[in-house]
């Protein structure tokens, strides 16, 4: 059937997975039940395990299980590749990995559990590189399930995920399992992600490099929910964990997309003392923020938070004053991350109190203003941050279809990149619906959502801003770069695209070649 | 009246990716380029390549200008021809030496029009000066042809020449900077002045700029759109300036509804030359976005 982004959505898999179709971005207010994890008492004796293999032996771990790891380690993460290696040598099969999300440096480990029958069945918020291309040429049985930061806070609460062992890769720990990432080498700032994993999963066993005596405050992840503690070499890179300082771009089309966003943002009756803005990482965001800081400056108008991933530039403001709070899911930086040990403003939250649509009030429900990218955005503001031109998975959800919950919401991207349209007919997965869209900067003009009537009279006529329909930036991509060819596809589902509140928003198809 | 021309981008003429995005950046000029910054292996390819641009891609209303390769080499006659096709607005001459520079290469041009058919003279040219010879025979370069919208200073090779470099006080282009605004204004067309290469030097650019905002010249030419806004943001005028330029244009609609032919403000007399300045003034307020379609001044 069509759901409501008019995306063909197979009965079979709305049956056999037992999902709703995607319909509305309103959540309302339904009754929900939590499930609660089974707990082993402990008294505390004996929970420093000497290595992996036994470990894994004391959680119980059986074939059909769900594993968790989290992704706060990004690019420089040791724990997952240790853990996963150990998990296939001991033969184990049919698993369901569910991790927070995949980064780059886990991929080969991944098609490698794959191939050997360990790994089943994959919930994540994204995948990339080689993973991303063996999956969508069909390298998995059964359709990858993904979902966003906050859904996956939701499925976890609901039950949808159900994790019976957590391995969770900490930069300090005590020896009953009070830890914390803002100490130790491989420090990683907020433990946002991995903070629903130790609250829900069945087992959770903590890896860290550094045993701290106790007790190690302060705690992120606390000693009564931590099964075992397991001492290891290393737990990540620290100089792949977050990258070193921030540049701000000097690529010219970047600052022009940020000096534009920056218009919209405080030409919009958002830009008033006391707003709240999330503008995550890359060139064009970074850039934001120093001219929102300008502005700010300027106008004489501070901030009561900053939400999300966070980066230098955004402490930087906390610290200036400029910006009251932070609310912090992750850390981008060593900066971002070195200051949340120092700044009791700099709020370390979960993901369930970040973005969950299905508690009782997500902090992104607070948010005025908040700066999202795209791979593609079509002419119904739909916005696709998961399968590259070619139809191949290679992105990640992460909080895009949560914080834009925003009462703002902006896209900023290019028109085009290389040969590749970005402003498109139809996007080729729709991730975000357009509905939760306000504003497309590009680094032509913007496109105002047109149910947004409030915001197109306010930025009908600001100096430099040049307002298109989202079809006239559409037509000028294509002028740019032509018509491309369909793409081909199989009709083997590969991934599931799931609306933050659960339900099936689209499906990825395998590629053809 | 006469359009402003504070920025001229330089754009190589084999960067597509360049060559795609030249027109978001709000230049009063962009200028491809087929002659020094394109290696001799890519010349054809760049001369393509800018052909179609020229044709298809949106530069907004940025004058579009392409510097070819001269008349010297065997490049020049068919960047000529292909960039007359293409209907470009102004072909620049490198490196101009004489009147005669200047002639030959309108010839080319008038040819070139004639056989797509084209308009006599819809095509319009500049000259670069780029040696001690170019600058003495500035004058008489800038008159050498109706073509002309303006000349520019080459500073690279001219200070080389000169035996001597760029110094952050521009002493060592004084003499050529003033001949080249002299020769343009005795002719009544634009005067451009040299590129600034230190992108990361916004200080030093300002500098530079305020130099020959001063002497008069319309706009400095310009390699990264970053020091597009700061070409701007000098040349922009005080809201002191706009108000007074408001005044003037008023008086001027004032006099016409009276049908008088006489225009006076605040008791002086308002001549030819402080009408055009005032026109200049808003044109310049508009360009920066100081003032709204009516002349009235943004509140900040």
């Amino acid at each position: 059937m069509l759901n409501k982004v008019n995306r063909e959505i197979p009965d079979d898999i709305l049956k056999d997975k037992n999902y709703k179709p995607f319909t509305t971005t309103e959540i309302g207010d339904p009754e929900t039940t939590y499930v609660a994890h089974q707990v082993k008492v402990s008294q505390g004796d004996n929970k420093l395990v000497d290595s992996i293999p036994e470990v894994i032996g004391k959680t119980g771990l059986k074939n059909g299980m769900t594993i968790s790891f989290h992704h706060h380690f990004r690019e420089g993460d040791f724990v997952f590749n240790m853990v996963m290696q150990e998990i296939i040598n001991e033969g184990f099969q049919d698993l369901t990995l569910a991790p927070s999300s995949l980064t780059n440096v886990m991929n080969d480990m991944v098609i490698k559990a794959i191939k050997a029958g360990t790994i089943s069945h994959i919930t994540s918020s994204g995948m990339r590189g080689e993973l991303g291309d063996f999956i969508s040429h069909g390298g998995l049985k059964d359709p990858v399930v993904l979902r966003s930061h906050g859904n996956r806070a939701r499925a976890i609460e609901n039950g949808d995920i159900k994790i019976d062992v957590a391995f969770l890769g900490v930069p300090n720990a005590d020896a009953v399992g009070n830890a914390n990432a803002i100490h130790g080498d491989a420090v990683f700032g907020s433990m946002g992600y991995s903070l629903m994993d130790a609250k829900y999963a069945d087992k959770v066993v903590l890896l860290t490099d550094t045993i701290m005596p106790y007790p190690n405050t302060p705690a992120s992840i606390k000693q009564t929910q931590v099964d075992y503690v397991v001492k290891v070499d290393k737990v990540g890179d620290p100089d792949k964990i977050g990258s070193g300082a921030t540049r701000f771009t000097k690529d010219p089309k970047e600052l022009k997309i940020a000096e534009m966003v920056n218009q919209v943002i405080t030409h919009s009756q958002y830009f008033k003392d006391g707003f709240s803005f999330q503008t995550g990482s890359g060139g064009a965001a970074l850039a934001v923020s120093r001219y929102l800081r300008k502005s700010m400056l300027e106008k004489n108008i501070k901030a009561s938070f900053a939400l999300g991933g966070i980066t230098k530039p955004t402490v930087d403001l906390l610290e200036e004053g400029l910006v009251s709070k932070i609310l912090d899911v992750q850390d981008f930086d060593k900066g971002a991350a070195a200051s949340m040990a120092n700044n009791e403003n700099q709020q370390e939250i979960d993901s369930s109190w970040y973005a969950d649509p299905y508690n009782k009030g997500a902090a992104v429900n607070q948010l005025d203003v908040c700066i999202l990218s795209a791979l593609e955005i079509d002419t119904k503001f739909n916005v696709n941050v998961m399968t590259g031109s070619d139809g191949v998975l290679r992105g990640a959800i992460g909080g895009h279809q949560d914080a834009a919950n925003a009462k703002l919401t902006i896209i900023s991207a290019p028109l085009v990149r290389g040969r590749i349209a970005t402003v498109v007919p139809d996007v080729t997965t729709v991730v975000t619906p357009g509905d939760s869209i306000d504003v497309l900067v590009t680094e032509v003009g913007i496109a105002i959502n047109p149910k947004r009537k409030d915001l197109i009279e306010a930025l009908k006529n600001v100096p430099g801003v040049p307002v298109y329909t989202i079809e006239e930036l559409q037509k000028r991509a294509e002028a740019v770069v032509g018509t491309p060819e369909p793409l081909e596809f199989t009709d083997r589902p590969v991934a599931l695209i799931e609306y933050r509140d659960g339900s099936l928003i689209d499906t990825v198809y395998q590629v053809k070649d | 009246m006469e359009r402003l021309r504070r920025t001229m981008m330089f754009v190589p003429g084999n960067n597509p990716a360049m060559i795609k995005d030249a027109g978001i950046y709000g230049a009063d000029s962009i200028m491809f380029d087929l002659e020094d910054s394109v290696s001799l292996t890519e010349k054809d390819t760049a001369r393509m390549l800018v052909f179609e641009a020229l044709q298809n891609v949106d530069y907004g209303n940025s004058e579009l200008v392409v510097r070819i390769n001269g008349l010297d080499t065997e490049m020049g006659k068919a960047d000529i021809y292909a960039m007359v096709k293409a209907g470009v607005e102004v072909i620049r001459l490198p490196k101009t030496e004489t009147p005669d520079d200047v002639v030959e290469t309108e010839k080319v041009i008038a040819e070139a029009e004639k056989f797509f058919g084209i308009e006599n003279g819809r095509t319009h040219m500049m000259a670069a000066i780029e040696s001690a010879e170019g600058v003495l025979n500035a004058p008489a370069i800038a008159k050498a042809s109706d073509r002309l919208i303006g000349i520019a200073l080459g500073a690279e090779d001219y200070v080389t020449m000169m035996k001597t470099h760029r110094y952050p006080d521009g002493a060592e282009l004084s003499f050529a900077r003033n001949m080249i605004l002299h020769g343009a204004r005795a002719a009544g067309i634009a005067a451009f002045d040299t590129v600034y290469s230190d992108v990361d030097n916004t200080e030093g650019f300002n500098h530079e700029v305020e130099i020959i905002h001063e002497l008069g010249f319309d706009g400095k030419s310009v390699i990264n759109p970053r020091q597009i806004p700061l070409v701007n943001a000098i040349y922009a005028p005080s809201d002191k300036e706009i108000r007074n330029a408001k005044d003037v244009l008023n008086a001027i609609e004032e006099a016409h509804k009276k049908g008088s032919g006489v225009i006076s403000l605040r008791g002086k007399m308002v001549d030819k030359p402080v009408v055009a300045r005032a026109q200049r003034t808003m044109a310049l307020a508009k360009a920066s976005n100081l003032v709204d379609e009516d002349g009235n001044i943004y509140a900040k």
